[in-house]
């Protein structure tokens, strides 16, 4: 049980350090929204199954939604 | 150079952290309050969710003030997207017919699951403010999948409005009926357990999935048309 | 070793939040900076829920009228950050649709150039 959460933080803290990295706005908007994901995953093992089900639809669905609305409408490649 | 100030700045805030952190033991009980309201819960608002009792029975306040601050983002929004001169009607290309009849049969269906999680709110675990943003996921469903279809706005600011103007009208009743404070429970509780019980715990709870539903709706609306 | 397994919530909370304030401090393309608030806006609400849990608790849910749980956790932290998140996406959509309008004013998205236009 904990291999498997420790696994879990690992993989979220790679995914928000690879957000810092990628030069291309769309890479970064999807890796913020796995940190997302994996979070609403750890909410719910933290016995809290109304926060991790108002994260996964609010933050994995919706936040991408505007993000890559607003990309669309500007530049797409950081400089 | 940068860089290498804020590395060392927030390695300092790091070590403060953690030596605050051993004060806070992980899975220890902390706070008395939470063990009031377990124990209390059921009796005084005869909600079978603890948490739905918390945030609309004994926390009602700051749940309007999270709704109010909901609907300034989305005024502020349309506000700062306002265009002077009208946007040009392009020929959208169109989709394919997959797309189109697998959007427009899933849309029904969605709305339908949304409006099933915040009924139940007091039941099981959910909510209104889970249940507007899968309401708006169908909306936006249909803006991506089939291309050239808008919503009402005028209904769609109609919906929210009511929705919010009947939270604050069973908040006002409250204060003359029942407890004579705001926000209190004035409908018989029920039997816990069924649909119809935990006072006025259900109610508010439609009005707020409505009013989330249709303001998410309203956001993705602007951001896609205007500008 | 004991301390790493014992409080790894807490260190998966803290990093997440370090990460969101080092994207806000050094990087400057203005969509960037908006998706670090969005990371350190999750890592502040997952590290809320964290401080509410006990061991060996369940979720504070009656399910069956006649059964007793043991323990519950705390259901006061899962308010407030149901709260939390609404009010989080709500200052997203704003924050970019600010970006969008300086876009169309100034005709890039880099904080340096912004600057040096002063009026």
């Amino acid at each position: 049980m904990i291999i498997i959460v420790c696994l879990l933080v690992v993989i979220m803290l790679t995914a928000a350090v690879s957000a810092i990295f990628f030069k291309d706005l769309l890479n970064a908007v999807i890796a913020a929204c796995m940190v997302s994901l994996i979070a609403s995953v750890l909410f719910y093992l933290l016995q809290a199954p109304d926060v991790a089900m108002a994260e996964a639809s609010i933050g994995a669905a919706l936040v991408a939604a505007i993000f890559i609305i607003a990309i669309s409408k500007t530049k797409r490649h950081e400089e | 150079m940068k860089k290498i100030i804020s590395l060392i700045l927030l390695f300092i805030i790091c070590l403060g952290i953690i030596f605050c952190l051993q004060k806070i033991p992980f899975g220890a009980a902390k706070t008395k309050v939470g063990n009031y309201y377990i124990d209390n819960g059921r009796e005084e608002t005869g909600a079978a969710n603890i948490v739905t009792s918390v945030v609309l029975n004994y926390r009602g306040f700051d749940t309007l003030g999270e709704v109010t601050i909901l609907f300034l983002a989305a005024m502020g929004l349309g506000t700062v997207l306002a265009t002077l001169h009208k946007k040009d009607k392009r020929q959208i290309e169109q989709a394919s017919l997959i797309l189109k009849t697998g959007c427009r049969f899933l849309f029904p269906l969605i709305l339908l699951f949304g409006a099933y999680i915040f009924f139940h709110g007091h039941l099981t675990p959910g909510g209104g403010f889970q249940g507007g943003a899968i309401i708006a996921s169908a909306f936006l469903l249909v803006y991506l999948g089939c291309r050239g279809r808008k919503i009402n706005e005028t209904s769609s600011k109609l919906t929210e409005s009511i929705g919010g103007l009947v939270f604050l009208i069973m908040g006002l009743i409250g204060l003359t009926l029942g407890g004579h404070y705001f926000l209190s429970n004035f409908i018989p509780k029920g039997e816990i357990n069924t649909l119809f019980s935990a006072g006025i715990i259900p109610i508010i709870y439609i009005a707020i999935g409505f009013k989330v539903g249709s303001e998410l709706t309203g956001i993705i609306d602007n951001l896609m048309e205007k500008s | 070793m004991e301390f790493l397994t014992d409080n790894i919530y807490y260190i998966g909370a803290f990093g997440l939040i370090f990460i969101g304030l080092f994207i806000i401090l050094v990087k400057h393309n203005l969509i960037k900076v908006i998706i670090g608030l969005g990371i350190l806006d999750t890592g502040i609400n997952l590290f809320l829920i964290a401080i509410g849990y006990i061991n060996n608790g369940t979720a504070p849910i009656f399910s069956k009228p006649g059964l007793d749980v043991g323990n519950m956790v705390d259901p006061v932290p899962q308010a407030l950050v149901l709260t939390s998140i609404v009010i989080g996406v709500a200052i997203l959509a704003l924050a970019l649709s600010l970006a969008i309008r300086l876009y169309k004013h100034y005709g890039s998205l880099d904080l340096r150039k912004i600057k040096e236009q002063r009026w």
